[in-house]
């Protein structure tokens, strides 16, 4: 306890020993982004610390993922905006990494980089008709009704089918299903980009299966996700009762878990609580357990379209430790569709001279630090260069699980300037901020800092409180930039 | 107002009185952001902060933070423990303010005899306590437990990261 109280007095007093401040660049303005530049502002007084990221709006996920109905959830944006307003930092949108700026010239412009830049791309299922129309990844569905500038030309088709298949159980996925099976009418007085609530009104879309390869017991959900959907008035809730049926191995499991626990009583009360028909224009949730997807079909009338999925049926297999995964037993059926949301992962994606283990789609790192190649080799490190986030711990979590993460990082990179790693660069003055803004000023990139976003926050807001609404997203670039101004 | 001091902490450009200046330059120079803590919090102990107009019965509570530094303060009656860790600068997180949608203000209650004495924890607390950090038989949110003249005397323990951290040879039992 002693020693961790001494270090923190070295710490905290570094930048007064060192004659000019430690510039630190942040890529990435979700919450690992933030919770690490909180993190580094207090324990390093005299820090500078710039967080970039290429989207003109800041907050990552927290503002592009979170879904429209969870505003709660939306509070720690409070908490972000006063680190983004502390004089030592600086936030600098519609910053590309590898596009407006190099990793390589960043980490010659600060003594520190920190890449907390997420996960932008899907993991695949890998099964012929991936490509057909109809099928989309739940990530783009998510960026397509939070109002994510890439997310607006989605355009899902929602009124050729009254069915939709969600493959897989985890959070995502039940807020895929909230969104598409609540009444639009609680949708219309949240912050869910008007295009998706235009679309969602003239939905066809009555019934959607929530498709898991293995039981109610790995469910990925957690319970408050899951009660909620549950809870959506008036709708229909089907789980197999035989699903329910648990193993020795399940029961293990469960002992472990408090979380599994729970979400196997509430599946468990679920499934006997309502009625065991829906009655007539009643919506449907449908929980299918013990399913994989072996291949998408192909509809006869219009070419080129998803009409459903060919599922095998599955078996739990253990394979030590407690775990159980699911084994094909060769046994198929198909579950008619128009539309197909993959809710089975995110995943990082790698830029220029940035050591990138492709197979965990994670920067191989030890506590923060990145390491030079996926050997594993713990001594062969890239000074000055950190991670933290889904970049550093693959995509998985809760918004609180940066706050960790945040503080395990920042942990390595105390002990680095403590301990002398990183005085070779330390040594020297960095350009940092001003070196960074006069390059992307020669290279005619428009830097949205945290002034200018206010003034999109102003406008979403003004533009909300016309319909209700605690915003009305802008949801293009021009639009963006426009309102933001220039810099 | 006191959260946004203590959010500030190490901002320049907040409004600040003489007496926490002064105390925010010593801590700086002697490096002891503990007596920083106590110099404050012994100042605040018998301020009723929060607005109250009449002088609010109060109760003692005690913090022990991640480091094991012990933190003596005294809530009024009705304020959460979360709203009373802010208003004494007690680094304990809030990110969803209190609404029961994040697990960051999670504590430990220190005794059986006062945690048997806090009310049943609702289905929504359960729901963010299943996904609290090092969670133990006795953890609460920290905004859901509010002071009451029963709880006088309570001892909180705010979590380290990592499970196996012992705070002053407490050593938080996995749940």
């Amino acid at each position: 306890m002693a020693i961790f109280g001494a270090r923190r007095f070295l710490w905290r007093s570094f930048s007064t020993i060192s004659s000019h401040p430690l510039r630190v660049c942040i890529v990435g303005s979700g919450p690992a982004g933030f919770y690490t530049a909180e993190k580094i502002l207090k324990t390093h007084q005299g820090s500078q610390v710039d967080i970039i990221d290429r989207l003109p709006t800041p907050y990552g996920l927290v503002r592009s993922g979170v879904a429209p109905d969870h505003p709660e959830t939306k509070n720690v944006i409070n908490q972000f905006s006063r680190v983004a307003q502390n004089g030592r930092c600086s936030f600098l949108g519609n910053v590309a990494l590898g596009y407006s700026i190099s990793l390589v010239e960043l980490r010659e412009l600060y003594h520190v980089v920190v890449l907390a830049y997420g996960a932008e791309s899907d993991r695949v299922v890998g099964i012929p008709g991936e490509d057909l129309k109809g099928v989309h990844s739940a990530r783009e569905f998510v960026w397509w009704y939070n109002g994510h500038p890439y997310g607006r030309n989605l355009d899902p088709d929602l009124k050729n089918t009254d069915t939709a298949v969600i493959l897989g159980q985890g959070n995502v996925a039940l807020d895929v299903a909230r969104i598409l099976l609540r009444p639009t009418s609680e949708l219309a007085i949240t912050d869910i980009a008007s295009h998706a609530l235009t679309a969602l009104e003239q939905s066809s879309i009555r019934k959607v299966y929530l498709v898991g390869r293995r039981g109610p017991v790995q469910a990925a959900c957690t319970a408050k996700e899951l009660r909620e959907v549950l809870g959506i008035k008036d709708l229909y809730i089907h789980i197999k009762e035989t699903d329910l049926k648990i193993t020795p191995a399940d029961e293990e499991e469960m002992k472990n878990s408090r979380i599994h626990r729970r979400i196997y009583e509430l599946l468990s009360k679920a499934a006997t609580a309502g009625p065991s028909q829906p009655s007539s224009g009643q919506r449907e949730l449908h929980f299918v357990f013990f399913r994989q997807p072996d291949r998408f079909l192909e509809s006869y009338d219009k070419k080129r379209y998803v009409s459903g999925v060919h599922l095998e049926k599955t078996t739990l297999k253990g394979i030590g430790s407690g775990k159980q995964i699911a084994i094909g037993t060769g046994q198929f059926e198909n579950l008619s569709c128009g539309i197909v949301l993959k809710s089975i992962g995110y995943k990082s994606v790698p830029v220029d001279d940035l050591p990138f283990d492709n197979q965990k789609g994670v920067v191989p790192n030890v506590k923060g630090r990145v390491l030079s190649d996926n050997s594993g080799d713990p001594t062969s490190i890239e000074n000055g260069l950190y991670v933290c986030g889904w970049l550093k711990r693959g995509p998985t979590g809760i918004i609180a699980t940066n706050l960790y993460c945040a503080e395990e990082t920042v942990t390595s990179l105390s002990e680095d300037l403590e301990l002398g790693v990183l005085a070779s660069t330390t040594r020297l003055p960095k350009l940092g901020r001003d070196g960074l803004l006069q390059i992307l000023d020669n290279r005619n990139v428009r830097v949205v800092p945290f002034s200018a976003w206010e003034r999109i926050d102003k406008e979403e807001k003004r533009l909300g409180s016309l319909r209700n609404k605690p915003r009305e997203k802008l949801t293009s670039w021009e639009e963006l930039l426009k309102v933001a101004g220039s810099e | 107002m006191s959260r946004t001091r203590f959010r500030q902490g190490h901002c320049g450009q907040c409004q600040r009185s003489p007496v926490e200046l002064l105390s925010e330059t010593r801590a700086f120079f002697q490096g002891a952001i503990f007596q920083k803590h106590h110099y404050f919090s012994t100042l605040g102990s018998n301020n009723t902060s929060g607005g109250g107009d009449e002088q609010k019965e109060t109760i003692s509570v005690t913090f022990v933070s991640k480091d094991g530094e012990e933190i003596p303060i005294r809530v009024p009656i009705g304020t959460s423990m979360l709203e009373a860790a802010h208003q004494n600068d007690i680094e304990l997180e809030g990110a969803c303010e209190g609404s029961l949608a994040c697990s960051t203000c999670h504590v430990i209650v220190m005794d059986m005899e006062h945690y048997n004495k806090l009310e049943e924890p609702s289905d929504e607390e359960n729901d963010m306590l299943d996904l609290a950090f090092g969670l133990t038989e006795t953890s609460r949110l920290g905004c859901q437990i509010i002071a009451r003249p029963e709880l006088d005397g309570i001892r909180l323990a705010i979590p380290a990261a990592t499970r196996n951290f012992a705070v002053d040879g407490y050593v938080a039992k996995p749940h």
